[in-house]
């Protein structure tokens, strides 16, 4: 497939575009942003360079088990998130690097969560690997999320999509 | 009733067996009496796990991290042998070691610069004619030992009390089941805590994740997403929650339980049963290593670990679940409503990077802060915890699900003998109890 040229404002309006998708908890339309062989990686907060094939993650999903976290949390039975929490993900700091195999984004990013009236922040970074599409826009091939926090506390868990 | 005259010796647990009654109070979960007589007489005569030796393996390995609130220093000398340190500069306090794990022959404190080997020999001091050598003419001033440290299938406990009871004693039958959980794999090469720690926490009481970690009834509940995943993925899977039960319940003695099951569950097992969908290869290998277990560890005793379950508890505070992984977790409390999780995947050394890969997979289907069970567990817990804001008005926690039974047979999963067991244990050692 002929890779075209993207810029940054593209890259940047592609990941608004799923930042508000997530706050919307329109995540069955997050699910479909992914390739076919799409995966979504959140690393161990004590191991951010780890590879998931070795190393014990916190989220290792291939398109078949984000498929099934997003069919989860549209669940009253996925109890972590009923009722859905309150989430605001700003994404800043993009940049993009383009190959023969697609782009790259890099970007930072702050998610907060409020729910039962506890607040928590999950500041990180993500890496991308993106799909240019013909007619504009991207696939997500490959969404790496780590949290830039020591330990997982006192968030306590990952139960929302970064 | 108020604070001081809180009694938890006489008054925090129901226990009444002729009746098939058992209660605890919700002050148990809230009061900050309670939460101070449990670290003096619970956390700090307890064996208390601390590492693993797949951790520190090699000469100078070292790892740091607290256990039981404090700091400690885990490592290997030059010379092979294991020590487990106080982390704290024995001049005025400071944290001689500052990173979590890596290679070192000394400790240097940052503060003002004394050394310390790694066998805990103080062996520098900066501008030494100052000192006396009277002051470290016994060793005094030595990077301090834990009072008690010991090993015991490649988990490594410590005790904080010099008095303490040996440790496979401490283990009572629990110790055949950490014995289990060190046997897996085909090679029969030993196991080793998987790189990545999951670092997290509830805001909830601590006993509540004792509770919650083999509790067989609520699987159907709090876990039903888990299962619908399941069993979209495999096919129809059994029906596990008749009334009749599956699997049994021990008592292990003080204090450890395990809750157990060959078969039944809905689940595969990297070691070692299959799922469907996991293909005829993967089929095949786990087949294979189910036979080289058999005849390293008999035909028996391999079935029980492939194809069976179990959750097994340690009192107070480490839970070994061997079921779509093989986990060890451990849990320590900040406060009455706060605490704070370790949990490791532990996995057969030398196992094939293809079941590797499947065991990783297939723990974080359902364990971890971001898996598709373990957040739901939080979640019911700091339900729990936030219900005993109206302890005052609502007194008590039921816990006497298939009391009139637990001395029977085999006593069912889905009861609460497990809970009983930890709690009995509690009640004893809060009121002074020898552990
Ligand atoms: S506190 Fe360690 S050298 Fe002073
Ligand atoms: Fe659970």
């Amino acid at each position: 497939m002929s890779v075209r040229t993207v810029t940054r404002p593209e890259v940047e309006d592609f990941l608004f575009h799923e930042a508000d998708l997530l706050d919307n908890w329109r995540l069955e339309e997050w699910a479909l942003l992914f390739t076919d062989d799409g995966e979504y990686l959140i690393p161990p907060t004590d191991t951010p360079d780890g590879d998931p094939r070795r190393d014990l993650f916190l989220v290792y999903d291939d398109r078949h088990r984000l498929g099934e976290r997003v069919r989860r949390l549209g669940k009253k039975t996925a109890h972590a998130e009923f009722p859905h929490s309150r989430t605001r993900h700003l994404v800043t700091n993009v940049r993009i690097s383009q190959d023969a195999e697609g782009v790259q984004a890099t970007c930072n990013f702050v998610v907060y969560r409020s729910k039962n009236g506890v607040n928590d922040v999950y500041p990180g970074h993500s890496v991308y690997r993106l799909l240019p599409q013909e007619g504009g826009g991207f696939r997500i091939r490959s969404k790496r999320a780590t949290l830039d926090v020591d330990t997982l506390r006192p968030q306590g868990k990952v139960s929302i999509i970064l | 009733m108020n604070q001081q005259d809180f009694d938890p010796i006489g008054w925090a647990v129901v226990d009444d067996k002729a009746r098939g009654v058992f209660r605890v109070h919700r002050r148990a979960f809230v009061d900050q009496n309670i939460f101070e007589l449990e670290r003096n007489r619970i956390f700090n005569r307890c064996w208390i796990y601390a590492a693993h030796v797949s951790e520190v393996a090699e000469p100078g390995q070292f790892i740091s991290r607290d256990v039981a609130g404090r700091a400690l220093i885990v490592n290997r000398d030059r010379d092979g042998r294991l020590h487990v340190f106080f982390n704290t500069c024995t001049h005025r306090g400071a944290l001689v070691c500052r990173e979590s794990r890596g290679k070192a022959r000394n400790f240097s404190c940052p503060y003002h610069g004394w050394t310390f080997a790694d066998d805990g020999r103080l062996v520098h001091q900066p501008i030494p004619a100052s000192y006396s050598p009277e002051c470290n003419r016994d060793g005094e001033l030595n990077l301090r030992e834990v009072p008690r440290f010991d090993e015991f299938c490649g988990f490594i406990f410590v005790n904080y009390d010099a008095e303490a009871i040996a440790l496979a004693d401490y283990l009572a039958d629990a110790g055949d089941y950490l014995r289990m959980a060190s046997q897996h794999g085909a090679g029969g090469a030993g196991m080793e805590i998987v790189n990545g720690t999951q670092t997290y926490c509830a805001r909830a009481n601590w006993k509540l994740l004792q509770e919650n970690s083999a509790d067989g009834y609520h699987a159907d509940t709090t876990h039903a997403t888990y299962m619908d995943y399941i069993r979209a993925r495999e096919g129809a899977v059994l029906n596990l929650y008749s009334d009749k039960g599956f699997g049994r319940v021990r008592n292990l003695g003080r204090g450890h339980s395990v809750s157990e099951s060959i078969w039944g569950t809905p689940w595969g097992r990297p070691c070692a049963r299959a799922m469907p969908s996991w293909g005829d290869d993967i089929k095949a290998e786990m087949e294979a290593v189910f036979e080289a277990m058999s005849a390293r560890i008999g035909r028996e005793r391999a079935d029980f670990i492939c194809h069976g379950d179990r959750n097994l508890l340690i009192f107070p505070n480490l839970v070994v679940n061997d079921v779509c992984a093989l986990t060890v977790r451990t849990f320590y409390p900040k406060a009455p409503d706060y605490f704070e999780v370790n949990a490791w995947a532990l996995a057969p050394r030398g196992e094939s990077q293809r079941l590797r890969d499947l065991r990783l997979r297939n723990y974080l289907e359902f364990l971890g802060p971001g898996g598709f069970a373990t957040p739901d567990d939080q979640e019911m817990l700091e339900l729990c915890q936030k219900g005993y804001q109206a302890h005052a008005g609502v007194e008590w926690n039921d816990i006497s699900r298939g009391m009139l039974s637990e001395d029977g047979e085999a006593p069912a999963k889905q009861d609460e003998l497990q809970m009983r067991t930890f709690w009995r244990r509690w009640r004893d050692l809060l009121a002074g109890q020898p552990v």
